[in-house]
């Protein structure tokens, strides 16, 4: 259980960083991208934020396998069976990356106009801009709604004991299935998620603190 | 979030973008007509003439788990969320404890820990075994509604806790200067003006609970998720029930979107409670 333990939150913590590249990259497109990208980002978000996670996984799962074997195939290649982490780190990362997506443009729309502006005014190129400005001054505004995706993201790799990987909660149930002691082992993998959780609102919770120090608190 | 950014955006999208065929309207009218066509020409749809039975007593029962369950759990997080700003110390802490615990533990979890944990603690006691209630603990259906009501109750509760919290204290004070009893007070005043708060979040939160159903399949409860996935293992079809159902699962989520609109239109003014 514990070698689950360790194997969700690596995947919650690849889906999670897969998810903020996919947010900020997706962000950026929804506020500064031509309409067709605007559409399509659109699109991607409303379709993965109304199907259940479930279905997705599946959908994603199923998709980028046959995607991938294809491509590898046109390639000459020979079919590759997929390694269990990876693939949930890209599935539950397609899905991350969607909520992440909206949380970041909201965040980066709520940087005041003027600082934007500043950091043009000192002649600052568009990537710098963002580097030194956008992104550190939206983190405090963003922070909240991210700490509360990377919950969602530990509690979606449970999701992933139904397509059989070796996470805590598949663990769990084959760990409750050969000793039939079935409370006993939900029960402590509950505890071990509630920990996870507990720990993670601490650090969120100074993060929060130490990103939005120097601001008037609203 | 509707921030003074996000309104300027949108009227400007409002005031420039408002032709009909430009690009960005016809993207996805052309993806989603190009996609549709591929649906139809390309992939195997011959399965629904002999599953759509199935299918549309697995949607029932999904619209039955997401109706009776938010609307039972909204029900207990009404209490939950008020003892946490008012009630005394003994309930306010069970009521944190409760929230704390379902919100941090995935629900597959729970329904797993509910159905077989519980489920296998059951039959070791004779009472139980002989009470009348067996027959009807031995099936799925009660452990797939407790877990999702008590879910929907705990995410709901830590919702109506800002809601309450967030009522303005004159509004309060105005009420018990009109002489309003403590009940008639929470009846009129305190419930609908936080209500009023919690209904964006609540929309939201049911389209959640929606998405949250298909959980119940891992404990043999036939929803239409359930259904999909049995089309997919007696057919070895793949897409074609997921894909089917993703668009029940979006349609659905857009009917619950407009309940929600309906209802909240009901009180104009709400606009002017924000703001204070």
């Amino acid at each position: 259980m514990l070698v689950g333990l360790a194997r969700s939150l690596t995947i919650a913590l690849g889906a999670f960083g897969l998810g903020l590249v996919i947010g900020v990259a997706g962000a950026l497109g929804k506020l500064s991208g031509g309409a067709v990208m605007r559409q399509a980002l659109d699109l991607y978000t409303t379709i993965v934020r109304s199907v259940p996670e479930l279905v997705l996984i599946l959908i994603v799962y199923f998709a980028g396998a046959d995607l991938i074997n294809g491509i590898l195939t046109a390639l000459g290649q020979a079919k590759i069976d997929f390694n269990g982490a990876i693939a949930g780190i890209v599935v539950l990362g397609v899905v991350q990356g969607a909520y992440s997506t909206e949380v970041i443009r909201g965040a980066i729309l709520s940087v005041p106009r003027g600082q934007i502006e500043a950091a043009q005014a000192y002649g600052m190129s568009s990537w710098l801009t963002l580097r030194r400005i956008t992104l550190p001054a939206m983190l405090p505004f963003a922070l909240p709604g991210l700490s509360n995706l990377w919950l969602i993201a530990m509690k979606d790799t449970a999701l992933l004991a139904v397509l059989g990987f070796g996470e805590l909660t598949q663990a769990t149930r084959q760990a409750a299935g050969t000793t039939k002691a079935y409370f006993t082992f939900f029960f402590a993998a509950g505890c071990m998620y509630l920990l996870a959780t507990m720990i993670s609102n601490l650090l969120s919770r100074r993060l929060e603190a130490r990103a939005s120090r120097g601001m008037a608190h609203v | 979030m509707s921030s003074p950014p996000d309104a300027i955006v949108r009227e400007a999208t409002a005031r420039g973008g408002r032709r009909w065929l430009d690009a960005g309207t016809l993207t996805p009218v052309i993806a989603a007509l190009l996609f549709g066509a591929y649906a139809a020409l390309q992939m195997r749809w011959d399965w629904l003439g002999t599953y759509y039975p199935l299918l549309l007593r697995g949607l029932g029962m999904t619209v039955l788990l997401v109706v009776v369950t938010s609307s039972l759990g909204m029900l207990l997080a009404i209490p939950i969320g008020l003892v946490q700003v008012v009630g005394p110390k003994w309930l306010a802490l069970p009521a944190r404890a409760f929230c704390t615990v379902i919100r941090g533990t995935p629900l597959l979890l729970q329904l797993w820990l509910l159905y077989y944990g519980l489920g296998s603690l059951f039959p070791q006691f004779p009472w139980i075994r002989d009470s009348v209630l067996w027959p009807i603990l031995r099936q799925a259906w009660p452990y797939a509604f407790l877990g999702l009501t008590l879910s929907y109750a705990a995410y709901e509760g830590e919702v109506f806790r800002g809601a309450f919290k967030g009522v303005p204290k004159g509004q309060l004070d105005a009420a018990r200067a009109y002489g309003m009893s403590g009940f008639l007070m929470f009846r009129r005043i305190w419930l609908p003006q936080a209500f009023k708060r919690a209904m964006p979040t609540l929309a939201g939160e049911t389209i959640l609970q929606l998405k949250a159903t298909p959980l119940v399949a891992t404990i043999t409860v036939i929803d239409v998720y359930s259904v999909a996935a049995q089309v997919r293992q007696q057919t070895y079809l793949t897409y074609e029930p997921l894909l089917l159902i993703s668009a029940i699962y979006i349609l659905m989520a857009v009917v619950i979107t407009k309940v929600f609109a309906r209802l909240s239109g009901q009180g104009h003014d709400d606009t002017a409670f924000r703001k204070s």
